[in-house]
């Protein structure tokens, strides 16, 4: 879940983390007042939950509230990556003397939560762990300790910093990591992390990305922060056939059979299983197969569940079959998926044999799955046979039948 | 009737209020329920999600239910004595 950056400022100053001056305006007016109550040169960023934003004209500076209003006005009406702006961040122009990265996020080989600060900020991180690996420090650290100082002292220091910047970053990189920890985020990031011409610090942009599935948790601080249940946050806005996804999922309390992104391929996936979705997806690709969907199943959804999916992904323009894979299950069983799969092909008005690619779910109730798939014809595998060379045949039949 | 399930009920079961009242409890995909003379039905849209527990075997008694499988040339579950 994403948050704007005015909300995600406002969770860092929960942990005093420095920020500019500021506050958000809807209108131009609103802006001009602002501006005026701030004094001096402002900055005007439009509130958008996509990237790309000063490059699109959302960022701007104005030296007078005439000319804020005037910029408002401009910004107000400027779409970005299609969204409309939700309002605008009206801060200080800082004087900044150097830029410096604080961000922190999960590293999923490490399975730990890793600190990552660089002397060079206000650019993308990734790029300057690309073309300039000397200047990003990182440190891994656990979630069942309290996040120490001496960690992020250790980190800021190993890029050189010393004195009172080391000091004070030290802080900053401290409050970042326990927000991180405190609020479930995925991702929360301060670039730029301007140090101005004062000495002192501030975040002048950052970005907050809370886990989805810890909103529950936090309801009183997204309440706090007027962050509807309702509001998705996601990257874009879902598509219909994501919507109809989630209904499908709604349809009862059993397992997940629902969450699904839309692609634009031809070989509809129904995938799952403790993180095999991913690999699985990649192993599609990697074998030159165009998935036209990601999906997660698990948990032992319904059959009727199971069905409805199967007949949203083959309802989708374009797709020619469906390929059934999932790592080794336990708590999902595998004729009831199978039933489920078979049906909704058949209540589609296809064939299973010739619509399912190929069906490779080892696990729970294995053999009796098994059973229903060699009555309908539809080719299947055990654990014998490996993800990838499970994807490597969905995709050939695929291709062949086109 | 189910693509994959289909559950037999002796008509003396489902006549049977308690027996009735029973079924509708133990399954727990809600196969059974109980009508409005007491007595018992089958759900057919509910038969394909039958788990194959067997509870409602255990709970009937002997021949009163019978669970079988349409996809495994008519194998049943079944409680004979």
């Amino acid at each position: 879940m994403r948050f704007y950056e005015f909300e995600a400022k406002k969770l860092l100053a929960r942990h005093r983390v420095p920020l500019p001056g500021g506050g958000t305006a809807e209108t131009p007016a609103d802006t001009r007042r602002l501006a005026q109550e701030l004094g001096g040169p402002v900055v005007l960023k439009s509130q958008v939950l996509t990237g790309g934003r000063m490059k699109a004209g959302g960022v701007r500076f104005a030296d007078s509230p005439r000319e804020a209003e005037r910029e408002a006005a401009a910004i107000l009406a400027l779409e970005i990556g299609g969204q409309m702006p939700r309002c605008l961040l009206v801060e200080s122009k800082a004087a900044v003397r150097r830029e410096y990265y604080a961000g922190v996020t999960y590293d999923a080989l490490a399975k730990l939560p890793v600190i990552i600060f660089s002397d060079m900020g206000g650019i993308d991180i990734e790029e300057v762990a690309r073309e300039h690996p000397e200047h990003v420090a990182k440190v891994h650290f656990s979630t069942l300790l309290p996040v120490s100082d001496y960690k992020a002292k250790e980190l800021v220091r190993s890029l050189g910093v010393g004195g009172g910047e080391l000091t004070a970053l030290t802080t900053i990189v401290t409050r970042l990591a326990r927000a991180f920890v405190e609020y479930d985020l995925t991702l929360a990031e301060i670039n730029p992390l301007g140090q101005l011409e004062d000495g002192s610090f501030v975040a002048l942009d950052c970005h907050i990305d809370m886990e989805d599935e810890a909103r529950e948790r936090h309801a009183a601080v997204l309440e706090k922060l007027g962050i509807s249940k309702d509001e998705p946050r996601q990257a874009r806005p879902p598509t219909d056939f994501e919507l109809r996804g989630a209904q499908v999922d709604a349809v009862d309390h059993r397992g997940v059979a629902g969450r699904v992104v839309e692609f634009d391929g031809d070989l509809g996936l129904v995938i799952g299983a403790g993180g095999g979705s991913l690999t699985i997806f990649d192993a599609i690709r990697k074998h030159g197969g165009r998935p036209a969907n990601y999906c997660e199943i698990g948990g032992n959804p319904s059959v009727r569940k199971a069905a409805e999916l199967t007949k949203l992904i083959l309802s989708k323009p374009g797709v020619d079959k469906i390929a059934v894979l999932m790592n080794v299950v336990s708590n999902t069983r595998v004729d009831i998926v199978a039933r489920g799969v078979v049906k909704g092909v058949v209540e589609s008005g296809f064939d299973p044999a010739e619509k399912i690619a190929i069906f490779r779910i080892p696990g729970a109730w294995e053999e009796e799955g098994f059973k229903i798939l060699r009555k309908y014809g539809v080719e299947y595998c055990d654990r014998g046979v490996s993800m990838s060379e499970a994807a490597r045949r969905a995709v050939e039949k695929t291709k062949a039948s086109v | 009737m189910g693509m994959f399930i289909r559950v037999d009920l002796d008509p003396k079961v489902a006549a049977q209020a308690d027996l009735a009242k029973k079924l509708a409890e133990v399954c727990p995909v809600n196969i059974f329920e109980q009508s409005a003379d007491g007595g018992a039905r089958v759900v057919p849209e509910n038969e394909d999600e039958c788990v194959l527990c067997e509870l409602c075997v255990q709970a009937a008694p002997p021949r009163g239910v019978r669970v079988v499988k349409l996809y495994d040339e008519g194998s049943s579950l079944e409680r004979l004595e």
